[in-house]
């Protein structure tokens, strides 16, 4: 049982506020992913709950014990590192071995659970070898390895396939996410890449300036971004954003059109929809296309809408050319508002 | 066409002139160094009589009279024995002294950490044999006067500056990664320093150590300054180059060239990685 | 322990050390050096350069610096380029110019005075050709230019490596890319070395000129094992102030001018050579 409470952490470096008021709770295992832009603070947060950092102000609670005047070897957590750390002058067994051997633990026990935890990363072949003789994707597994093997309460993991080739990167993502799922750890997944936290996320927290913008379900963060940054930050291509002035009674008015939204007292709002809930209609905004991109199974076409730039991702089988005037119509469902005061949503 | 090809040809003969005179340099300048050395080994290897005569043969002759000689100096020994001591105990004490800042300056920043950075390369802008002056009265009061510990201080001070930087830019080189995995693996930060980072700088530190030895084995002033009974060997010889034969000069400067020899051969692959580092 | 304190804890050794060994014993040289028979006084100073001995002293260890100095420069700038593009027995090659590095001065002295001295190298090999009759003696005072040269070569001889390693470490540190892009702009391989060799090796040649003139400065083993006392220089004058004159004040007087020049010279090479804050790589 390893619930992870972060408390009011915050962090100063020298005069930089790296971190404000920070509150999330992980539950018992969970996979819970910092997604964010590099600078945002995921990985800095991440190293406050590894021990690694400490927090100017706040509490760090792992399994129901306060744990931030511990050791990073009290807490209970194993960490991988992004660039491995893979210990160059012991053996793939020694290093996987090497947490287990610094708890006394006895030569069988070690050896067992070595070979099973390289078993379950399918490096089983190569734990006589320096970290030397071995390609990335294998010093990654030995990384997860050497970890999984302390039998943590908690999995601590920073950008771990970002120095992977893509193809590599997605096997890899798959494997580890099987490996952890039957684990049963409670995960702390950092990572810049919203595909990697989409797949991999039981929850997602955007970070955004060293705060939690949002922290929910990747469907959810996807669909209901609770604000301006998560819109623009998950998808790809991010939300488009247009201009609205109140028509009353409810409806606003878009790019000439009058559509249905919140019931504010606000003179203006945002309107936001991802580009694939975009179609071709008889009748809708009208948009001048710039430039056409066939990605293969859709068409990304970038256009002019009301004076603003704007994506819509359209049928692959339409004859789209730059110039083209569109009539573009939103997936009513699909529509969200945010203030462009405070860039949050309004529903 | 027959211009172009003449052209092509001109700079092919060029580029293989060129190519000789610089392989003529690169030969020339390891004569340069090589030559003067080979001098010295054929006076050792020469009989005193030899050594002595004139035209000088350009074949060393082996014949260990002149080493003989030089062992069998009243004192001579003991100078060697003095050198070896000092040497040593400057070795230990500045790469014990060098190694924690060096460790500092590549792990922590801290309030302060210029202004330290700034104390040790200043010493490296300051003629410090000189400061064999005012340590030799101060050594008379304080008992240390004309001992190889006091010495070694004075030869520590020299070569601290050096053991701070190259152990510095050793740390510097293990990434940090590999400490703080070992944390998380249930290291303290000296289980994780005494498990991971030392078996990785071991070479390197046997090296920073080797040239603390050369800088001790080849200090001249302040030995010369500090001790009086107990010469070390560039001591000794100093005092009794006025006086002593040429043979003994000799045997003497090739006793103190050889270990120097053979410890830059063992340290050469860390000279440039020094050097690069300890410029930032 | 206190995370705080630790970098603390580790610098603390070599701080107390280089406070008691090395700053200390500057103030101490200082006071010695101002110290007359009633409390402060110029009187060492006066009777340092009084003597007869000091201006030719002070010549011939500026004199050789400004010699020895350049020359090892231009001869190690030399050798690290031809280093540079090297592919067969760089290693071996670097390892043979770099044995000087771990030579003494005195011993330095000692080869030389092999070649120089009356029945040596220098004189079989003349006498060999046919160019003398009898052996020369080249280090007397019939001959002081011979004997400066001699000095000279000694020390070129043996602190040309150190300046060599600094700057083959420099280069190092350039990355291939400027030269490429220098290249495909078409600039010739002089210019290479001028516009981007030379400055961006600013900071190592810092090191390197300070640590040499420094060292040349302190010019003494090689100069006792060739010259003797027929080419006084400052640091042997301030042994014989020591040690023959027994006078440890006008010892340390002249150790302050030695450090004088060794920090004047820092200071103007610093200045030269700074490098504008941003534009190092």
């Amino acid at each position: 049982m390893a619930q992870i409470q972060i408390k009011n952490v915050a962090k100063n470096f020298g005069g930089y506020q790296a971190l404000h008021d920070i509150n999330l709770t992980i539950e018992d295992q969970e996979f819970m992913v910092l997604l964010g832009a590099s600078g945002c603070g995921k990985t800095t947060l991440l190293r406050i709950v590894a021990g690694l950092e400490t927090a100017t102000t706040g509490e760090v609670w792992i399994g129901g014990k306060r744990v931030d005047h511990l050791a990073p070897k009290d807490r209970g957590i194993a960490m991988v590192f992004q660039n491995y750390a893979v210990f160059p002058h012991l053996t793939v067994f020694e290093n996987i071995g090497f947490g287990l051997r610094m708890q006394k633990m006895s030569n069988e026990e070690v050896t067992r659970r070595v070979e099973r935890t390289a078993g379950l990363m399918h490096i089983d072949q190569l734990l006589k070898r320096y970290s030397g003789e071995l390609s990335g994707g294998q010093r990654q597994r030995v990384a997860v390895a050497r970890a999984l093997a302390m039998e943590p309460d908690v999995i601590l993991m920073d950008e771990p396939l970002s120095n992977l080739d893509a193809l590599l990167r997605l096997e890899m993502r798959a494997e580890l996410k099987g490996v952890l799922a039957e684990s049963k750890t409670t995960a702390i997944y950092v990572t810049h890449d919203q595909v990697e936290a989409m797949s991999l996320a039981d929850r997602i927290s955007v970070m955004h300036q060293g705060k939690i913008i949002q922290a929910a379900t990747p469907i959810e963060v996807y669909r209901n971004p609770a604000a301006k940054f998560v819109a623009g930050f998950i998808g790809n291509p991010p939300m488009n954003f247009l201009d609205a002035t109140p028509a009353g009674d409810g409806k606003w008015t878009v790019a000439g059109q009058v559509v249905d939204g919140p019931r504010v007292n606000l003179d203006r709002l945002q309107f936001a929809i991802r580009p694939e809930d975009i179609q071709l209609a008889e009748q809708g905004m009208s948009a001048t296309a710039k430039v056409v991109e066939p990605l293969g199974a859709h068409l990304l076409v970038t256009c002019h809408v009301d004076g603003t730039s704007f994506r819509a991702v359209l049928d692959s089988d339409l004859t789209v050319r730059p110039g083209d005037t569109l009539m573009l119509s939103p997936q009513p469902d699909r529509v969200r508002w945010f203030d462009p005061e405070t860039n949050l949503a309004v529903a | 066409m027959t211009d172009a090809t003449q052209l092509v040809g001109n700079t092919r003969s060029t580029r293989k002139a060129g190519r000789y005179v610089y392989i003529a340099s690169v030969v020339l300048l390891c004569a340069w160094v090589l030559v003067p050395l080979y001098f010295l080994l054929i006076n050792t290897l020469s009989s005193p009589e030899t050594v002595n005569s004139f035209p000088k043969s350009f074949i060393p002759e082996f014949d260990l009279g002149s080493l003989t000689f030089f062992a069998g100096f009243e004192g001579m020994l003991t100078a060697l024995k003095n050198s070896i001591i000092v040497a040593a105990i400057t070795m230990v004490l500045s790469v014990l002294i060098g190694a924690p800042a060096g460790y500092a300056l590549s792990r922590f920043d801290f309030r302060g950490k210029e202004l330290f950075r700034m104390l040790v390369l200043l010493t490296r802008a300051f003629p410090l044999p000189l400061l064999a002056l005012p340590l030799a009265v101060l050594f008379i009061r304080t008992g240390l006067d004309d001992t190889a510990f006091g010495l070694a201080l004075v030869h520590t001070t020299l070569a601290i500056p050096f053991a701070v930087l190259i152990t510095f830019s050793l740390f510097s080189g293990i990434p940090i990664e590999l400490e703080e995995a070992a944390w998380t693996l249930g290291c303290t930060r000296l289980t994780a320093f005494t498990k991971v980072v030392l078996p990785l700088i071991l070479p390197g530190i046997t090296a920073s150590a080797i040239f603390a030895f050369v800088i001790s084995w080849n200090e001249v002033f302040a030995s010369a300054v500090l001790t009086i009974e107990n010469r070390t060997l560039p001591a000794f010889l100093l005092q009794t180059l006025g006086e002593a034969p040429l043979h003994l000069k000799f045997a003497g400067g090739f006793i103190l060239v050889v270990p120097a020899l053979i410890f830059i051969f063992a340290v050469r692959k860390y000279l440039f990685a020094m050097w690069g580092i300890a410029n930032r | 322990m206190n995370a705080r304190l630790l970098p603390y804890m580790l610098i603390l050794p070599v701080t107390l050390f280089l406070g008691v060994f090395f700053l200390y014993p500057f103030v101490l040289v200082a006071q010695q050096a101002f110290s007359g028979s009633d409390g402060f006084s110029m009187a060492n100073f006066r009777d340092v350069f009084s003597y007869w001995k000091f201006p030719i002293s002070l010549k011939n260890t500026l004199l050789l610096a400004a010699i020895v100095v350049p020359v090892q420069l231009a001869l190690s700038l030399l050798m690290a380029t031809m280093v540079s593009k090297m592919k067969k027995g760089r290693d071996l090659v670097l390892y043979v110019w770099t044995i000087p590095l771990g030579i003494s001065d005195l011993a330095a002295g000692i080869i030389w005075l092999a070649i120089f001295e009356q029945s040596g190298f220098l004189n079989s090999m003349m006498s060999g050709l046919g160019v003398i009759d009898q052996p020369v003696n080249f280090l007397s005072y019939q001959h002081p230019g011979v004997i400066f040269l001699a000095i000279a070569l000694a020390e070129i001889w043996r602190a040309t490596a150190i300046m060599l390693v600094i700057i083959v470490a420099g280069i190092g540190l350039i990355p291939k890319e400027y030269y490429e892009a220098a290249e495909v702009f078409g600039a010739s391989p002089w210019k290479r070395f001028t516009k981007i060799t030379l400055p961006m090796l600013r900071p190592s040649l810092q090191t390197a000129l300070i640590l040499r003139v420094v060292l040349a400065f302190e010019v003494f083993a090689v100069v006792a094992a060739l010259g003797g006392t027929l080419m006084p220089v400052l640091m042997g004058e301030i042994y014989a102030y020591q040690f023959d004159l027994l006078n440890s004040n006008a010892a340390a007087a002249l150790a302050l001018v030695v450090l004088a020049l060794s920090i004047a010279f820092t200071v103007i090479i610093l200045r030269v050579l700074r490098v504008p804050k941003g534009a190092s790589i």
